[in-house]
């Protein structure tokens, strides 16, 4: 499933579990400029949770879509200010 | 302060304009107070460490991490045992205790055979590195990177005989009780580990 947002980076934290995909999520967003969007790809399961509630409790983030890709889960979140 | 209607309204006759625009003036401004506070929503934790065991140094670690990637402020305030998570040499050999845990697979009577922490530890380590959870100097080494505070408490530091030096760059040493009660006292999130 393709995305229909331009990816303006994307940060591979497969194999890691929590709390590294929320925390390098959190890292990657701050090199951003607004309106740019990441592309995370995990495959911790909790990462669709997590990431969620990481977007929605933390200002400036929206979280665009998230896939269930195989073994890997696909986030994209958008830095909005 | 009072926000009941002005005392001219104790009867039924209406309020001038001139009345009526003075009080949604004062109105505006006590909006404007509330915004205003409630502007700095940062949220903050402060996070009681006192266990030095291997499986006890995580929770707190993970969770201040977590909170700094929301953006809060985050104090871990570690003492007694928790002050052994700080400390760079004692943090990479923390032990999992095997005696008194339920969670272990054997009798305490065997748990208390020497070498069964050891064992109990290097277990915990491989199945920690198999599922890609980080390790202990890691996190510490995140936490600080995104602006946790860890904090030593010098109580504890001269009651273990420690040095100042022992710990890893950027630890906060020289607080106390005080401390981490005024910054718990401003907290929304308080816990003991």
């Amino acid at each position: 499933m393709s995305a229909e947002f331009d990816i303006s980076q994307t940060l591979d934290v497969k194999g890691a579990s929590c709390p590294m995909p929320v925390v390098k999520t959190k890292q990657a967003i701050d090199d951003l400029a607004e309106g740019e969007v990441l592309e995370v790809l995990a495959t911790d399961s909790g990462s669709m949770s997590d990431l969620d509630g990481w977007a929605t409790g933390t200002d400036g983030v929206e979280l665009l879509e998230q896939v269930e890709d195989g073994d890997v889960y696909k986030h994209y979140v958008e830095k909005t200010a | 302060m009072s926000t009941d209607t002005p005392a001219s309204s104790a009867d039924s006759e209406p309020l001038t304009e001139a009345e009526l625009q003075a009080r949604i003036e004062e109105l505006e401004d006590k909006v404007a107070t509330l915004e205003t506070d409630t502007a700095d929503d940062t949220k903050k934790m402060t996070i009681v460490a006192t266990q030095g065991t291997f499986d006890m140094a995580y929770p707190p670690l993970i969770l201040a991490s977590t909170a700094a990637a929301f953006g809060w402020d985050v104090v871990v305030f570690h003492t007694f045992w928790g002050l052994d998570i700080l400390h760079e040499e004692k943090s990479k050999d923390l032990k999992l205790s095997a005696v008194g845990n339920p969670s272990m697979p054997m009798p305490n009577a065997l748990a208390a055979l020497p070498g069964m922490d050891s064992m109990a530890t290097k277990m915990m380590e491989k199945r920690i590195s198999d599922n890609g959870t980080a390790t202990i100097e890691e996190l510490i080494e995140l936490s600080i990177d995104q602006g946790v505070e860890l904090q030593a408490c010098q109580m504890t530091i001269e009651l273990m005989e420690y040095d100042e030096d022992d710990f890893y760059d950027d630890v906060t040493v020289g607080v106390g009780a005080a401390t981490a009660l005024q910054h718990m006292a401003e907290s929304d999130i308080q816990l003991l580990v």
